[in-house]
């Protein structure tokens, strides 16, 4: 019963020098006597897909929140291309050009899709130019080859994989760096969640740094080139997609290879063992 | 496929129907009302079920002079009513509105009456007293959190012991009639021809703005309101307004002081559609983490709101004491504040948010006072107005409760 915890951080990874967009270095949050964050790294570069994983409660949505602006961390620097910044507010960060796309998508089920696009930064405050604002959605729909059929309809008419294009296309309008994606596909149907990956692969064409948390290992490994796990606030390991199997990374998130996840791998596996052997004695 | 014309950015989803012209128009209207998103069309059926009805019974209930007379009575609790469905917008109540406009009433009887002020005077500082008001509610509201319904619930009681206190061992202070105030509310009457004049006016505004905006659509490529359309409303909308006002002009016609009601209905349709500050209001109804995430000054946006909705009761207590040509103590009491907040609701304002439009005001108040003056052709007492008042506005509610439900089974919100 060994447990041998992954330190060592991806190398790979490390080998095409890429220009970081946003770094985090020795990030720590406590709330209390709770130690939320302990001397975290995080680096995104443009055009990279970087996933964030780990167990509940292991630091992932605190991190999201003192990237957004949410939160101020306690210790620890950002740096924003190459300058180092501080993120006091939600609109600090997307002054910046850091932009988050939240679980529960925040959108306002009784506006429509361009005032939702639109919502606090509406073109022409005193007489708002609808018509600019529609064209412009409707360019940023198709950008993200988006199925939505009527840009005038109320969010609540949509679906969830169409809720959250037009989440994600709304953190698009202010042309941001980074988008940082909480969950995208955790409420979402097999169809609806390929859209959004394909969705994510297109914000990486466009150059834009992502940073995506994801509990479904199928959804890393289909669009991340990098993963960082996070495990009680720390950092837990880093790899290059591609180059690490998802027991690697589960092992990585539960601290242990001996875990709940190998042990009911490890029980299947005795099963269908076992009544291979009862059917051989038969 | 040669034939195919291009279709409009808009318009190129093969899952829309392909609606276009007048009678494509009409048939996406049928299906908005299906849909639960019933707009003016149950204010407008209500009226039209309360006015036969009441027409019936009476039948000096649709002359000319009752009329009149039916929309004069309108404008001040109109007024206070638009502030209503501000707040009701935002998810909030304000149920001070009586006493504020009871107070503002007295504080124009007291310094214009009393002190011998100069009028404007004296109604301007009533109505930065109401705004000050609004301010002092959205900031306990933003930096206490406590629920707009208590707030405002102990701002009636103190407003109302405030407005009897100033006007202790005063009784009722007597407005002049030759006042400029009393003759506004009283006696000032928009001549005939002006109100033609006026009403071909907003049809030609109608067209216009129907006709710029269907042409910046074509041109950015998005597919705009055909021409016939737009002529045809703007006909309706003349013809309409023209016959309306040919049959008040058979009486004393249009008073101003209800064209000043239309005319803030109006402002602030034109606010809550094609401004930031209406979108935001609608946001934060919505849903307002999404609204305060997306950068909107959320506590602003709530303190502007009271201080539109008091600011406006204000007005509308002045507007009462000017048509009442007095200010006393039972200014602002009794049914004001329960019709104000009636009218925003009968109208179409939503309870719960985010939902609602200017002229909820207009429509409701309509209906309150039609029942009002029915109820009073008949010899009825006040008994028998507030059990109808009641029975409509809890069927007002329904209606919006129950369209609430089929907008959720449509997909509208």
């Amino acid at each position: 019963m060994s447990i041998p915890t992954i330190d060592q951080p991806a190398s790979a990874g490390r080998a095409e020098p890429r220009t970081s967009i946003l770094s985090l270095r020795g990030a720590s949050k406590s709330f209390g006597a709770v130690a939320a964050l302990t001397d975290i790294d995080l680096e995104v570069a443009a055009g990279e897909v970087v996933a964030i994983v780990g167990d509940n409660g292991a630091g992932k949505s605190t991190l999201v929140k003192v990237l957004s602006g949410v939160h101020l961390p306690d210790a620890g620097t950002i740096t924003f291309e190459s300058n180092q910044v501080t993120i006091p507010t939600p609109t600090a960060a997307l002054d910046l050009g850091i932009a988050t796309v939240f679980q529960d998508l925040a959108l306002c089920d009784n506006l429509n899709v361009i005032n939702n696009l639109f919502l606090g930064r509406e073109l022409r405050p005193g007489r708002l130019d609808e018509v600019a604002m529609e064209v412009r959605s409707w360019e940023l729909l198709r950008q993200l080859s988006a199925k939505i059929p009527s840009v005038r309809i109320p969010i609540a008419a949509l679906s969830g994989g169409q809720r959250q294009t037009v989440a994600i296309a709304r953190s698009l309008v202010g042309n941001p760096k980074v988008i940082i994606l909480d969950e995208p596909t955790a409420a979402l149907g097999v169809a609806q969640t390929a859209e959004v990956l394909n969705l994510v692969e297109r914000l990486r064409e466009r150059g834009l740094g992502v940073i995506m948390i994801s509990h479904n290992m199928a959804d890393v490994q289909a669009v991340a080139d990098r993963v960082v796990v996070l495990r009680l606030g720390r950092n837990n390991g880093e790899f290059t997609v591609g180059a690490v199997s998802p027991e690697e990374i589960i092992a990585a998130i539960t601290g242990a290879t001996d875990n709940a996840v190998t042990r009911r791998t490890a029980q299947i596996d005795l099963r269908t063992a076992s009544s291979l052997d009862k059917e051989v004695t038969s | 496929m040669t034939t195919t014309p291009t279709l409009p950015v808009d318009r190129q989803d093969e899952r829309l129907a392909n609606r276009t012209g007048v009678r494509g128009a009409i048939t996406g209207a049928i299906d908005q009302i299906r849909g639960g998103d019933l707009g003016v069309l149950p204010v407008v059926a209500g009226l039209a079920v309360i006015w036969t009805i009441l027409q019936i019974l009476n039948r000096g209930f649709l002359s000319s002079a009752n009329l009149v007379n039916l929309l004069m009575e309108c404008a001040a609790t109109g007024v206070i009513a638009l502030g209503i469905v501000c707040v009701l917008l935002v998810a909030q109540i304000d149920l001070s509105v009586g006493s504020v406009s009871g107070l503002s009433s007295a504080i124009l009887g007291i310094l214009f009456v009393t002190q011998g002020w100069n009028v404007w005077v004296a109604v301007i500082l009533a109505v930065l007293a109401g705004m000050l008001i609004g301010f002092i509610y959205g900031q306990i509201f933003n930096r206490f959190g406590v629920p707009s319904f208590v707030i405002t619930l102990a701002g009636l009681l103190s407003f109302l012991g405030l407005q009897l206190f100033v006007l202790k061992g005063r009784g009722t202070i007597n407005i002049p009639f030759e006042s400029p105030l009393v003759y506004f509310a009283q006696l000032a009457f928009v001549p005939a021809w002006l109100s033609y004049v006026f009403i071909v006016v907003a049809a030609v505004s109608l067209f216009l703005v129907g006709y710029t905006t269907a042409r910046a659509r074509t041109a950015a490529g998005l597919s705009a309101q055909p021409i016939q359309l737009i002529i045809v409303k703007s006909a309706t909308l003349l013809v309409v307004l023209g016959l309306i006002a040919f049959y008040l002009n058979q009486a004393r016609g249009i008073g101003w002081m209800f064209v000043l009601f239309v005319a803030l209905v109006l402002v602030m349709h034109y606010m809550l559609t094609r401004t930031r500050w209406g979108r935001s209001v609608y946001a934060v109804g919505g849903n307002v983490e999404a609204a305060r995430r997306s950068g909107i000054n959320v506590r602003w946006v709530y303190t502007s709101v009271f201080m539109t909705c008091s600011t406006l009761a204000a007005i509308g207590g002045i507007l009462a004491a000017s048509r009442l040509a007095a200010a006393s103590q039972s200014s602002g009491g009794g049914d004001v504040n329960l019709n104000a907040i009636a009218a925003a609701v009968i109208g179409g304002t939503s309870l719960f948010g985010g939902r609602g439009t200017a002229f909820a005001a207009l429509l409701g108040i309509i209906v309150i006072q039609s029942i009002s003056s029915g109820l009073t052709l008949l010899n009825l007492d006040s008994s028998f107005r507030f059990i109808v008042t009641g029975i409509v506005l809890l069927l007002a509610v329904t209606l919006d409760s129950v369209s609430r439900r089929s907008r959720t089974s449509h997909g509208r919100a």
